[in-house]
């Protein structure tokens, strides 16, 4: 078997996702000798973006540029990358977990009839066979998960996997491939802004996530204050959702969104165990809560007992100050 | 229309998981739809009652899967169908269920099929995509609305909190979203006339499937809890006080900043 692998990007607003890089280093964490092939797919001219995929760790690129790629279909996508890995026949495809990974991954899977590990967060290696570590039960376990027939397909969770040091220094091979793409079942009519500007919540190394205890949507003004002076994101409890004082698209949890960042600070949040499966797995964790016997303090680092509209612009204050 | 709803039982969202051995405990466990299944199992009762037709709700599973299958229609589906691969399958992945469900669904007419995005204990988020690929089927995932008119499929699908309007048609896979509805719960009428309603039962066999064509390719060799994470430290004092000890925490020590 050829021992290379096909890491298939993500471009969102003109730009390579961040997670793009870090299914390079996965590539590289699973075989350290492979050739990895960064793939990128869009409109227009490619080139700078496949030189980035090379700075951060890819020996070559292939790009697909089509009108028809201009917003991502799984058709058209799918259609694309799959004429590049009949070409290849890689040894494994890495990409990440997120929507349009999350979208598109069965389906080449199920063309391939491979098996695929969605959802990594670790590699380890057991001899020469990779090990995948997952989160299952929405974090409240994990398990280690290994390929045993067909070739390695993975995605990775973003944010969970270094990616390597960009070097620029670095040159390689970007082929332009022409692919005709059939016609398309699923048009995209429109697509409508509602996310924050900004940082992604899957992505996020700082997000501020508030709960029933921000008691209404103007409540909620404070934390995104705060996120912005962090660079962070805001999330949200089902609570929150429920009441409607943000949109579902913000809610961490069992069902929900599953987070891992560096900082998470959870206010006015009582910690529903639903909830602490969506996030207690971030690196640190800060309460900030009225009731001092609210669930969340347990698995909190640090807790403040107070009300969060008095604490929230004073740590605004405080962050300012070392930021 | 015929509706078919890929439904899967999951651990209530209230469980602890405990592990032993390398696997999951289930005694005693409390057991749920899936619940994004549950928006599907709605979805399609919403659009049949708009459109007309039949609801036909669909699970690879266990024995005890039945009890998920009647809630399904005690909320208003009309058939279940149970393929039950207890005895025939020690392990499965997504390529299993979906190469089961494939075979099940050879011969029948279909113009939409709904399911969760993702069931929360695997979460492998396969199925659906899978199955749209085999069938040859467009699909569309964490939809949010769905919208159909004569021959045009209108839906909103969540990116990543961003709403994609898509426009497509019949037959057609979607996975559901949280947003796409309420789930009812199933009235009492409802749960009487769900003991009559026609459930059948499979094997892998009547699906002129054996152990080998479903094979999985994927294996999970173990599985444990994350460590305990310990209570850390109320901060005390004046609020102004703790904050800024909060926040000298975080850089100095914690080093996040």
């Amino acid at each position: 078997m050829s021992d290379k692998y096909i890491v298939i990007s993500e471009v969102r607003d003109g730009e390579l996702r961040h997670v793009s890089f870090e299914a390079i280093a996965a590539a590289k964490e699973i075989n350290a000798d492979a050739e990895i092939v960064g793939v990128v797919v869009g409109d227009g001219s490619l080139e700078s973006l496949a030189k980035e995929l090379i700075y951060y760790g890819a020996d070559r690129v292939i790009s697909v540029s089509h009108e028809k790629l201009k917003t991502y279909t799984s058709e058209g996508y799918g259609q694309s990358i799959m004429a590049i890995i009949n070409d290849e026949n890689p040894a494994g495809i890495i990409m990440g977990h997120t929507s349009i990974g999350k979208d598109l991954s069965p389906k080449l899977a199920s063309k391939l009839e491979t098996g695929l590990i969605s959802d990594a967060v670790a590699i380890e290696k057991d001899d020469d066979q990779p090990v995948f570590i997952r989160p299952i039960y929405s974090g409240k376990a994990f398990e280690k998960k290994i390929i045993t027939n067909g070739i390695t397909f993975v995605t990775i969770r973003p944010n969970n996997i270094s990616a390597l040091e960009k070097d620029e220094s670095r040159s390689g091979d970007i082929e332009t491939k022409n692919v005709d793409i059939a016609d398309i079942r699923t048009i995209v009519k429109d697509v409508v802004r509602k996310a924050s500007k900004g940082v992604d919540l899957s992505e996020a190394n700082v997000i501020i996530a508030g709960g029933r205890g921000v008691k209404s949507e103007d409540g909620f003004k404070p934390l995104y204050e705060l996120a912005e002076v962090l660079g962070g994101a805001v999330g949200a409890s089902r609570g929150a959702c429920d009441a409607e004082y943000c949109d579902y698209a913000l809610q961490i949890g069992q069902t929900g969104k599953v987070v891992t960042p560096d900082l998470y600070i959870a206010v006015g949040i009582s910690g529903a165990i639903q909830h602490l499966a969506g996030m207690s797995n971030s690196k640190v964790i800060v309460a900030i809560n009225k009731d001092p016997e609210a669930n969340i303090f347990n698995i909190a680092d640090y807790g403040i007992v107070g009300d969060l509209f008095e604490v929230i612009p004073l740590l605004i204050e405080e962050f300012k100050k070392v930021k | 229309m015929n509706i078919y709803v890929l439904l899967k039982k999951t651990f209530d969202t209230e469980e602890k998981i405990s592990v032993a051995g390398g696997t999951i405990e289930d005694e005693g466990a409390e057991f749920i739809i899936n619940p994004y299944d549950e928006y599907a199992v709605e979805e399609a009762i919403t659009q049949r009652d708009a459109h007309g037709g039949e609801v036909t709700v669909v699970t690879v599973g266990d024995e005890d899967s039945e009890k998920q299958l009647r809630t399904a229609l005690a909320m208003g589906a009309d058939k279940a169908v149970l393929i039950n691969t207890e005895e025939d399958l020690d392990e499965g992945d997504s390529f299993t269920t979906v190469k089961i469900l494939e075979a099940y669904f050879e011969d029948k007419e279909v113009d939409l099929i709904l399911a969760g995005n993702v069931a929360i204990d695997e979460a492998s988020g396969q199925v659906g995509p899978r199955l749209a690929e085999l069938l040859g089927f467009p699909y569309v995932t964490t939809i949010t609305n769905l919208d159909i008119k004569d021959e045009t499929v209108t839906i909103e699908k969540d990116v990543e909190g961003d709403v994609e309007i898509i426009e497509t048609s019949l037959p057609l896979l979607v996975t559901c979203q949280q947003g796409l509805n309420e789930p009812r719960y199933p009235s009492l009428p409802g749960i009487m006339k769900a003991k009559k309603k026609p459930l059948e039962e499979l094997e892998i066999d009547d699906l002129d499937l054996d152990e080998e064509d479903v094979e999985a390719k994927t294996k999970t060799i173990d599985i444990y809890l994350p460590p305990e994470k310990e209570a850390g430290r109320v901060l005390e004092g004046e609020i102004s006080d703790q904050v800024s000890e909060l926040v000298s925490l975080l850089k100095n020590e914690k080093k996040v900043l």
